[in-house]
């Protein structure tokens, strides 16, 4: 099938971006996303010209590396996927495509479709671990984790840490991804010590990097390639009002 | 005080102004449904209300300060989360968001609007329309002055839109009050989803009934 790409193209983070046509031709529907675009590039380095600058890495749909906003949605709205898992068999002959990267005020844009997403680790580093003395490997099960809460602590890891909640937040907010570190911990016996602490900090770093607040309108939810759950804002708000009685 | 700067505290501070003014809303809709039992209905009510004179003033300043925390925090989360997306897709397709939901500040002023208009109207009866007077048991004429007003189009109508203000505001809003207070779990938050919807429809109709009932012609002096 033959498709027209409007890909955003932009020379440097301070450089003005724009979009930009391309014709790609005889796209095979059993390519993925990324597949069809390194063909597109393989074009446009035989022509000279440079090639579409985009995040990529596993493929598999687990690393979080991939991040286009495709036809206004994160991911492209295939229910639970990365852009790197979506194939080109949901698109049809003809169609008009819009590429886009993530788009928020802390997410600045590096060039093309690749934005800087380190303000994500800013969170990451400034809460979502456990201290502990690391000597021997301790017993496989000395510390007890009831099922339900393994089970919780499970769904909230599944964020691969893409940024597509913020991307798709109106509000440019990180807390879909900081609710689903704090909920982890905060449900495991090994994050009790510090849960107060760490909701506290989580959302301070999260304001500090310029993400902004949550107004429940969840289109994170409904990006996110891994189906994590606004429930777990809800029990950032819980352990957040915990926190403040401490 | 972090509840005060935070990002998350201060959607609490929102939520819990947000639902100090739901349930006045409640009770203000079962007083003011005492208009259907007539002049001794209201009259009588109204009286209670303003024998208590400290309660009453009080409570006039505890809403004042609720109402004031709900609007300043509520344009400033609006202004942050404003800059905190650039808004600059040229393409953009929501999924879940609503029109209640991404209108939470244009209702809210609206509202806020209203409120004013509302309170010049019937407390400080600061408008061209309002008769004032005593019922035959000498006490102040509600009644009167309520059918009187919205024996108006116009002022019945800006009442009817005030309330799809309401109800856009709180369709949006009682759900979301429930998610940053954390009351709700994965089951609940679509139940809350469509039973905030239904109670805002609810109390929409129930407060436009009022000045409807009046327009009709149904309730007179
Ligand atoms: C009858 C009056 C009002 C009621 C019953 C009411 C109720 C609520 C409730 C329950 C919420 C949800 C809080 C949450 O997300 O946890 C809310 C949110 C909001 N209200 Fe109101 N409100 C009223 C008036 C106003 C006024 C006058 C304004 C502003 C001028 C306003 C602006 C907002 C905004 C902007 C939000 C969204 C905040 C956010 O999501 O970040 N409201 N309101």
């Amino acid at each position: 099938m033959n498709l027209t790409l409007h890909v955003w193209r932009q020379n440097g983070a301070k450089a003005p971006g724009k979009l930009e046509q391309y014709e790609a031709k005889n796209v095979s529907p059993d390519q993925s996303f990324l597949e069809m675009l390194d063909e597109v590039n393989e074009q446009l380095i035989k022509n000279g010209k440079e090639p579409i600058v985009f995040d990529h890495d596993c493929r598999e749909g687990i690393c979080g590396m991939c991040s286009q906003v495709i036809n206004g949605v994160p991911h492209g709205g295939q229910e639970r996927t990365t852009v790197c898992q979506l194939h080109m068999r949901s698109f049809s002959d003809g169609d008009t495509i819009y590429i886009e990267p993530w788009r928020a005020l802390a997410f600045p844009i590096l060039k093309d479709l690749i934005v800087d997403r380190s303000n994500l680790e800013k969170i990451m580093q400034a809460g979502g671990y456990t201290s502990c003395h690391t000597g021997g490997v301790a017993d496989g099960n000395a510390i007890l984790v009831p099922q339900p809460a393994a089970e919780y602590a499970m769904d909230a890891a599944e964020c691969i840490g893409c940024g597509a909640c913020v991307a798709a937040c109106p509000n440019g907010s990180a807390m879909l991804y900081t609710s689903a570190k704090v909920a982890q911990l905060a449900v495991l016996p090994q994050g009790q010590a510090e849960a107060a602490q760490r909701v506290c900090d989580m959302t301070d770093a999260a304001q500090a990097a310029g993400f902004g607040n949550c107004s429940n309108h969840y289109e994170c939810q409904a990006a996110c390639p891994k189906g994590v759950s606004v429930k777990f804002i809800a029990k950032l708000n819980r352990e957040y009002q915990k926190a403040l009685f401490k | 005080m972090r509840i005060l700067t935070s990002s998350v505290g201060r959607k609490i501070l929102m939520s819990i102004t947000g639902q100090l003014l739901i349930i006045f809303v409640l009770i203000h809709l079962i007083g003011n449904s005492t208009i259907f039992f007539g002049p001794n209905g209201i009259n009588a009510y109204a009286k209670h209300l303003h024998d208590l004179p400290p309660l009453v003033w009080a409570f006039r300043l505890f809403m004042l300060a609720a109402v004031s925390v709900h609007i300043c925090y509520g344009v400033m989360l609006t202004l942050e989360n404003k800059a905190a997306n650039p808004g600059a897709y040229a393409v953009k397709r929501n999924l879940k968001k609503s029109f209640a939901s991404e209108n939470m500040i244009w209702t809210g002023v609206l509202l806020a609007g209203f409120i004013i208009y509302h309170l010049l109207q019937f407390t400080v009866h600061g408008t061209p329309d309002i008769v004032v007077g005593l019922d035959a048991a000498n006490r102040v004429d509600v009644f009167k002055m309520v059918v009187t007003s919205f024996g108006h189009g116009l002022i019945s109508v800006t009442y009817m839109a005030a309330m799809v203000m309401l109800f856009l505001h709180l369709s949006h809003g009682i759900p979301s009050f429930l998610q940053t207070m954390g009351w709700n779990n994965e089951k609940t938050i679509p139940v809350y989803a469509t039973g905030g919807k239904v109670i805002s429809a609810i109390l929409m109709v129930a407060y436009i009934s009022i000045p409807a009932v009046i327009l009709a012609g149904l309730l007179k002096l």
